[in-house]
Parts: C-alpha cells; sequence; structure tokens
C-alpha cells in the first residue's frame, strides 16, 4: 500500500486522442488494406489451390453436396470474414455494456475508474449493427446454408428435409426480426446507462446510480437471452444441420473473455500514458483475476462441448468436431490445437502469479493473446461450415486488421467524449482507495 | 518463561492503521495486532511478507495432476485394460474430468494441512488471548516489553498520542 491518507479523491480527467495514436489507428487499418490486397492478389492467383479438390471431397461427405456453387471462392472469403470480423467485434462492444451492467448491479465499488472504458466499447455497437445487416443482405446466401434458393421447398433439387424441419425458426423474416432485436436492445441499453452516468457527472446525486441499477438489471435478463440466441443465429446456423446446446455459452464465454481483455488493454495503455492516476496495481491485478478466472471458464465450456461429443461419438454431432479434426486434409487441425494453447495453457500459465497480474507488461502481452486467441476461435467456429477447407489467413487478418483500426477510432473518441473518471459516482472513493 | 506485552486498544479500524504507520515510523517494533474482522491494508502497514503457501499449492496441483494422470493410465491402461465405449484404453479426454478434481484435491488438502503445520493450529494448542475484546468490537494492538517494562511510559504516550482510548500491559506465561 502506497498510502493510507484518506483525503485524495479523484477529478475529472479528459483523454486527448492525440495525432500520434490516430496515426497509428489508420496505420493499423492501412496494414490491414495492404494484406488484404495481398490477399486478393493471393488468391487470384491461385496460391494454395491444391487444396480446394480434397477440400470437395470431405464437404460432400460432410454436406451432402450442394457446394462450390454461386460467388467465386474469393468473394466468399470476403464476404465471411467481414462477417467474422465484425460478429466478434460487435460481440466486444456489447460485452462493455455486460461490464457494466454487472458491477452495477452488484454494488461494486473497485471498478469504478474503468467503467467509462466499458461504456466506451458501445462505440461500436451502431456501426456493427449496420454493417451485420449490410453483410447480411450481400452474403447471405454465401455465409448461411439455409438461405440457399429452395432448400426448404419439397419440389426443388435443393431440398434438404433437416432444414425444411428448422423454417420456423431459420426463415427470412423472422432471422431478420431477431437480429434488428437483440441489435436494437443492445444499443438502447448501452446509450441509456451512458446516459444516466453522463447526467450523474453534471448533476451528482445517488438518483442516477440507483436508476442505473434497475436498467442493467433488466438489460442483464435480456441479454441473458438475446446473447444465447444470438450465437444461434450468427454463429450455429451457418452450422445448418449440427446444433449443441452449449453454443450459446460458448459464443458467450468467448466475447466476455475477450471483452475483459480488451478493458483492460485499453486501461493499461491510458495508465501508460499518464491518465488515470489512481488507478493502481489492486486494480490491475483484479482484472487479471477476471481474465484468468474466464480463460478457464471458455476451457470449461469447450470441453463440456467437447467431451460430450466425442465420447458419444454420434455422426450428427461428431461431424463438427470431423471438420476440424483432421478434415479438409487437416485444415483446420492445427489452428484447432493453437486454439487451446492460446486461450487457455498460456493465460493459466502466465497469469497464475501474483505478481503477473499486477505488472502491466505480462498482462499485456496476455490481453493481446486472448483477443487474437478468441478472433481465431470465431475463426473455427464459422470457417469450416462456410469455407471448408479453402478459407486462408491474409484476407482474413487483412479485413480483421481493418475492423480492429476502425474499433479503436470510434472507441477512443468517445473515451475522449467524457471524463476518463464519472466523478460523481457513489462509490468513486472505494476504487480511489481500492486494494488487493 | 513470563512475557510482557503493552496493549493499545483501538476504536476505529481507520485510526488503527495511520497509528500502526506513525508507531512503526517512530522505530517500535509491533508484536501483532488482533481484529474482530480483517482489516483491508493491514498486512502492508504492518509489512508482514507475504505468504508462500501459493508456490507450495502449485506442487500439491501438480503432485495431484501426475498421479490422477498415472493412475488412469496405469489402471486401464496396463493393468486392466478395458475397452469402454470403442475408446482406446488410454482415452485422455476421458481423463481429464477425474484428473481435474484430484488436482483440486490434493491442493486443497495440502494447503490446509500445511496451513495449520505452519500456523501450529494443531490439536490441544492454546492460543494467546491478549484481549478478548479483540473478538468484539476492538482493535488490539500488541507491543513486546522488555524484562523490567521500562518502555512502558514511553509506549503509553505513544500509544495515546496515536488515538488509542486505553493502553494496557499483559503478562503471559509460554
Amino acid at each position: 500500500m502506497a498510502t493510507l491518507t484518506h483525503h485524495e479523491s479523484a477529478t475529472a480527467e479528459h483523454l486527448v486522442v492525440t495525432d500520434g495514436a490516430r496515426k497509428t489507428f489508420f496505420t493499423i487499418i492501412g496494414a490491414g488494406v495492404l494484406v488484404l490486397i495481398l490477399g486478393l492478389v493471393a488468391s487470384f492467383m491461385g496460391w494454395g489451390e491444391e487444396h480446394h479438390a480434397a477440400a470437395g471431397h470431405a464437404a460432400a461427405a460432410a454436406h451432402g453436396g450442394a457446394h462450390h456453387e454461386g460467388n467465386p471462392i474469393w468473394v466468399k472469403r470476403v464476404l465471411v470474414s467481414l462477417w467474422h470480423s465484425n460478429l466478434y467485434l460487435v460481440g466486444i462492444s456489447v460485452v462493455g455494456t455486460v461490464f457494466l451492467a454487472i458491477q452495477y448491479v452488484a454494488y461494486a465499488g473497485w471498478s469504478v475508474l474503468v467503467k467509462r472504458i466499458a461504456s466506451a466499447f458501445s462505440a461500436w455497437l451502431l456501426p456493427g449493427a449496420v454493417i451485420m445487416l449490410i453483410v447480411f443482405f450481400v452474403g447471405k446466401a454465401d455465409i448461411f446454408h439455409w438461405t440457399h434458393e429452395g432448400i426448404m421447398d419439397k419440389g426443388s433439387p435443393n431440398y434438404d428435409h433437416i432444414i425444411a424441419g428448422k423454417s420456423g425458426f431459420l426463415n427470412l423474416p423472422f432471422y431478420l426480426i431477431r437480429m434488428v432485436v437483440y441489435l436494437a436492445i443492445w444499443w438502447f441499453f448501452s446509450e441509456r446507462l451512458r446516459k444516466i452516468s453522463l447526467a450523474e457527472d453534471l448533476n451528482g446525486g445517488t438518483a442516477y446510480f440507483h436508476k442505473s441499477i434497475t436498467v442493467a438489471a433488466l438489460f442483464l435478463v435480456l441479454f441473458a437471452v438475446t446473447s444465447s440466441m444470438a450465437a444461434w443465429d450468427w454463429v450455429m446456423s451457418v452450422d445448418t444441420h449440427w446444433y449443441s446446446t452449449m453454443f450459446g455459452w460458448y459464443v458467450f464465454a468467448s466475447w466476455w473473455v475477450s471483452g475483459i481483455a480488451g478493458i483492460t488493454l485499453t486501461a493499461i495503455f491510458l495508465k501508460q500514458n499518464g491518465y488515470l492516476k489512481f488507478l493502481s496495481a489492486g486494480h490491475f491485478h483484479d482484472l487479471g483475476k477476471l481474465m484468468f478466472g474466464f480463460s478457464i471458464f471458455w476451457t470449461y465450456v469447450w470441453f463440456a462441448q467437447f467431451m460430450l461429443i466425442w465420447y458419444a461419438n454420434l455422426p450428427e454431432e461428431a461431424v463438427y468436431f470431423n471438420q476440424r479434426l483432421g478434415g479438409y486434409n487437416g485444415h483446420y487441425t492445427g489452428l484447432f490445437f493453437f486454439n487451446l494453447i492460446i486461450n487457455f495453457v498460456f493465460p493459466f500459465l502466465a497469469l497464475m502469479t501474483r505478481d503477473a497480474k499486477r505488472q502491466m507488461i505480462m498482462l499485456k502481452i496476455v490481453c493481446i493473446a486472448i483477443l487474437l486467441g478468441h478472433w481465431s476461435d470465431f475463426y473455427l467456429m464459422l470457417m469450416p461450415a462456410t469455407l471448408q477447407g479453402n478459407s486462408g489467413f491474409l484476407i482474413e487478418i487483412g479485413i480483421f486488421a481493418i475492423f480492429a483500426g476502425s474499433f479503436m477510432l470510434l472507441m477512443t473518441r468517445r473515451l475522449a467524449a467524457a471524463s476518463l473518471v464519472p466523478i460523481h459516482h457513489p462509490f468513486l472513493d472505494e476504487s480511489v482507495h481500492h486494494t488487493t | 518463561m513470563t512475557k510482557r506485552y503493552a496493549l493499545g486498544i483501538f476504536e476505529d479500524e481507520d485510526v488503527l492503521l495511520h497509528a500502526i504507520e506513525n508507531i512503526r515510523a517512530a522505530g517500535v517494533k509491533i508484536y501483532d495486532v488482533f481484529s474482530p474482522y480483517p482489516v483491508h491494508g493491514i498486512d502492508d502497514a504492518l509489512g508482514i511478507e507475504r505468504s508462500r503457501l501459493p508456490i507450495a499449492a502449485f506442487f500439491y496441483g501438480l503432485t495431484g495432476l501426475s498421479f490422477a494422470l498415472w493412475m488412469q493410465i496405469y489402471m486401464l491402461g496396463f493393468d486392466w485394460p478395458m475397452i469402454i465405449g470403442g475408446k482406446p484404453h488410454i482415452a485422455l479426454p476421458a481423463f481429464i474430468p477425474v484428473s481435474f478434481e484430484l488436482t483440486v484435491f490434493f491442493t486443497c488438502h495440502g494447503m490446509s494441512f500445511t496451513f495449520f503445520l505452519i500456523t501450529s493450529l494443531y490439536p490441544r494448542w492454546k492460543t494467546k488471548v491478549m484481549d478478548v475484546r479483540a473478538t468484539d468490537d476492538k482493535f488490539v494492538m500488541a507491543i513486546e516489553l522488555d524484562e523490567t517494562s521500562s518502555q512502558l511510559p514511553r509506549l503509553t504516550q505513544l500509544l495515546r498520542d496515536n488515538g488509542a482510548s486505553e493502553v494496557n500491559q499483559k503478562e503471559m506465561t509460554e
């Protein structure tokens, strides 16, 4: 403990996004564009083409044919990548608000100093929602098997009776309504919580805090349902034949731990640039514990899903892991194990000691590893069903870098729009004097 | 052997923490502080070194994991191989739940017993009670005195200056 004097308290602080920082974000976007172009060129030149033949067979075995129709592979790859990276960031965005809501409902005091960071993450929700709708309209045939023409008509050559049996849930109008409803709920509550908090900054008093708790509690209930359904709609429905009752949790766990890693990373960058002087090793320790714990939680959900499917070995269930472990000529096998190492083994061992969670360097490395690791987790969820063995990395990473750069631009703009410290938060003092 | 202690009784947690800082700064060695509930930051204020129990816990966990894996691989793979659910004899994914449980089991028990040993919490152990009110609503700071209690006047003044509501003397027979 540095000091026991209880007279200091935090004052309003405003982030100034320097030209240097903005230049870094644009550099990330620019690098993304370069990698994307390189990836497109590589795709046109047909590098790595030898995989395709084998992939076709594996896909036919797994899905009963009906592939390699429609758009050329590079278009598919761009569309699926847009969906993938946007989906990942929309999730991280809403997790900011979920984190905020949980802190309110739990009457948590320690986290007050990072609340504005979590709240700034929702900057991506609106653009993310628009991009998601556009990509769905443009790319639905390339991403979602169930949207194919005639797949639910008995007379059509494309007819698939399993998919037709799901038409009550997976039909365009209902799907679109659900999508808009999830995003609207998430956006509305993010804005609402932020607005209440900003009004509190101006006027003070505890009325805002109590109102936030009501709003947060309502949001958490709605989010529990919508996040799970969004996981079925946006991620699981690409594997239209397959289903898993663990999937809602699995996607949530992935989003949640990445969101916490994002909040921690932002806090570290702010601290290292001289902001938030009351943010201490104690706060980082707690954020580190959350990252450590939820990396294990993700692994637990992952393993619960894997082991049941592996043990029962029912063909209609096991196909999911057949595609990822050895399927498509082993296209995804390496990534499958990489996913477990970067998202479980590495954070588990690296964050085990107290010092690792209190010193920013180790925490920073783990944050970045988790953010990249869960991006590749979503890659593993989406690619085998949509692109079979044709996915690569250049186009995908390029698009992710463009999205990540844009996310940082919008997020820091929102972070700079208000004080970094919610100065009239009733628990601010508790956070300022937080020790672990 | 008899030991003498000066006991400063405090009413408030914040006053106590400040007193600890000031009294240590004045060069006085504090024997121990007794409080009705855990006080945040008191370990750092008293300058108590961090426990090495987590390091022991890691090795207990490692022992548990190795034991669990050895047991399952030996029993199901070599000693009495059986075909279960068409899986190989050594089916690692199926071993993970048991390995996890035994890792936790070894860690908990190892840590508990190590803790009891280190803190001498074994049967028939008599605890030194400096002041019974430390289990109710008072904070008690104990400072060891020498044979003649010569520092007592100075310590009384120091404790009172730092907010102690009373200062008592206590003798303890080892």
